[in-house]
């Protein structure tokens, strides 16, 4: 009789995994999707270890040299790319619905590049030396410039073309004046870490950056992920969404706040990685359907899923280089982008 | 090895009090040098008013073994058109830098000697010989390059081999085929960057150097002003590596070929010392 309950019970739980919401589905293979990407992170290095001595080392903390390279390398190399990955594909989710808008993306409107500028601001000027918290917050405060002017520039619901415009104006400016900085800077090596603010990368990362930039991007990420009944709303027009009770002001510095926290936190430890908060919606959009409520999560999701599979790639493809994560996610992101405009033209005409 | 500290102090304080007296035979009359190494060569073996100017990283002490002493002369950033101005009779220069200036100088009739960058110490001791006989020195190069092989030879470290790894910025090591290696093999090291088939300088991963567990770190001042590239040397894995190995600053003497370079092999040699004392 218990065999017979148990099996029923089996059958139960099979019904209800499949019974599940095609939603519900993606975000479960999302999750195992971005714990597989993790743990392959964790075992791709240029040491090239062993699986089963790399993860004892892990856990177990015995191997002096092993937990090392396992604790202090490769799992603040893990951690940052799910976070840096989950808070750009959140992030662009994010815009996109409160823009409504499918080019809204951090890196190419420019959140990225004012990201970059504020943290070589805190670093070449020894703020961040003097005050570690500096780093961040000064690449957060780049950011929430950058997402004011897009907001005031392009408006709560500007064209394509008028947000696309603002976000080079911006792009070029920042980016400029990174460069501008670090080619001032007394440091040798200053100028030619220009190409890591543009493409951003994880080597050599260590805990402290996690635990310098980890609170903000989990903070900015709680803030947009509440947003999703409001950008629900918001997908019926201002006014609907006004009618229904969302109040607009609030969702405003919502996506504002969110935004700054995730994106500028990211960039002020892995620099500037392109791309993935255009990529990632799109590709989710027909999986979990266009409802912000849900893409919100499994953009999270799929932008930390990305960014760990960026980051294992330029380490199998150069192992003793520092190829810059950026160079991937643009050379997958780019022509999605092209297609993006094409498609967008036929919409125009 | 404090013997052979003293022996390399006295070689260098003779090189420095030979360079005093003015031997000009028929030699070139206005030199200019626009490379770091040539610069501090020079500055040990021209006459009095012999070398106008020498380029602006000599001044810079983490560059130069002699940034004090090129005070003295004039400054250049290497440029065609500042060297043609002061028309020298003589122009050194490396071999790999700032080329279009030599190959411009060379068209406008100035003779130029580039020398090319050491990467083992006989090559270092020649250089010597090669700056004094372009200077008209050859004399006072001569002498000065016997001291150096001489300094070099006595600082010689037969005893028990450790390992050793240089970490700069960026990861980056010096592998096998440089001057660095040489002086690592010279005063009883292994050098790690070498053994994991670096050849020439490149980057040797961070996870690669903590397993390798070096005896012997030759790590670098950090710059003023902040640059990710130096972020690498603060690293907790690197500092608990660092821990528990015998940690020294590579500095200016590492640089470049001159004798000079005597300081950095004495310092490597203490570091062997106390390795040895500790086991």
């Amino acid at each position: 009789m218990t065999g017979w309950g148990r099996r029923n019970e089996w059958k139960i739980f099979l019904r209800k995994i499949f019974g599940l919401r095609p939603a519900m589905k993606v975000f479960i293979s999302l999750s195992l999707l971005v714990l597989a990407l993790f743990a392959a992170s964790l075992l791709t290095g240029p040491a090239g270890l062993g699986l089963g001595e790399s993860l004892a080392a892990l856990v177990t903390g015995k191997g002096e040299a092993l937990v090392l390279v396992m604790r202090e390398i490769r799992l603040p190399r893990a951690i940052l790319g799910a976070l840096v990955g989950a808070a750009l594909g959140l992030s662009g989710a994010a815009m996109q619905g409160y823009l409504r808008n499918p080019l809204a993306e951090p890196g190419i409107i420019g959140i990225s590049s004012s990201s970059s500028l504020g943290a070589v601001l805190a670093l070449q000027t020894g703020m961040a030396a003097a005050f570690p918290l500096a780093l961040p917050l000064s690449a957060l405060s780049g950011a929430a410039v950058a997402v004011l002017l897009i907001l005031t520039l392009a408006g709560p619901r500007g064209g394509a073309l008028a947000l696309i415009l603002a976000g080079i104006a911006i792009s070029a400016l920042a980016g400029a004046a990174t460069s501008l900085v670090l080619n001032l800077s007394p440091n040798p090596f200053a100028a030619m870490e220009i190409v890591f603010w543009m493409m951003g990368s994880l080597a050599d990362r260590s805990m402290q950056h996690v635990w310098l930039a980890a609170p903000f991007m989990l903070a900015g990420m709680a803030v947009l992920l509440r947003l999703g009944r409001g950008l629900d709303a918001l997908t019926l027009g201002a006014d609907a969404a006004a009618t229904m009770g969302v109040n607009l002001i609030r969702l405003r510095w919502g996506v504002i706040l969110g935004t700054a926290l995730a994106v500028g936190a990211s960039v002020a430890v892995a620099g500037a990685v392109g791309f993935v908060g255009l990529v990632v919606p799109h590709l989710l959009r027909p999986l979990v359907g266009a409802r912000p409520s849900r893409l919100l999560p499994a953009a999270m999701l799929g932008g930390a899923a990305m960014v760990l599979a960026a980051d294992v790639a330029v380490r199998l493809i150069a192992p003793d280089q520092d190829l810059k994560l950026g160079v991937l996610t643009a050379l997958i992101g780019a022509p999605f982008f092209l297609h993006l405009i094409w498609r967008l033209r036929g919409d125009e005409a | 090895m404090s013997a052979c500290a003293r022996a390399s102090e006295l070689v260098l304080a003779l090189a420095l009090a030979s360079a005093a007296p003015p031997a000009m035979a028929e030699g070139p009359r206005r030199v200019v040098s626009i490379n770091l190494c040539t610069d501090q060569l020079a500055m040990l073996l021209a006459a009095p008013g012999q070398l106008l100017s020498v380029s602006h990283l000599a001044r810079e002490p983490q560059s130069s073994s002699m940034s004090e002493a090129a005070l003295a002369y004039g400054e250049n950033h290497g440029q065609a058109e500042e060297v043609f101005r002061l028309a020298p009779d003589l122009v050194l220069a490396g071999s790999y830098t700032a080329l279009g200036t030599v190959d411009l100088l060379r068209r406008l009739g100035v003779p130029v000697v580039q020398v090319p960058p050491a990467n083992t110490l006989d090559e270092a001791v020649e250089q010597v010989r090669t700056v004094g006989h372009a200077l008209g020195q050859d004399a006072k190069a001569e002498a000065m390059a016997r001291d150096f092989a001489a300094g070099i030879a006595a600082a010689r470290v037969t005893g028990g081999r450790h390992s050793g790894a240089f970490y700069h910025p960026n990861g980056y090591t010096t592998g096998s085929g440089t001057l660095a290696d040489a002086v690592m093999q010279l005063t009883g090291f292994d050098n790690v960057g070498a053994t994991a088939g670096v050849t020439g300088g490149g980057v040797l991963p961070l996870e690669r150097l903590v397993l390798a567990a070096p005896d012997l770190l030759v790590t670098s001042e950090p710059y003023p002003g902040a640059s990710r590239a130096e972020e690498i040397l603060t690293h907790p894995a690197l500092a608990a590596a660092e821990a528990k190995a015998v940690g020294l600053n590579s500095d200016a003497d590492w640089v470049c070929g001159t004798p000079h370079l005597l300081r950095a092999i004495a310092a490597m040699g203490a570091a062997h010392d106390r390795l040895g004392a500790a086991e």
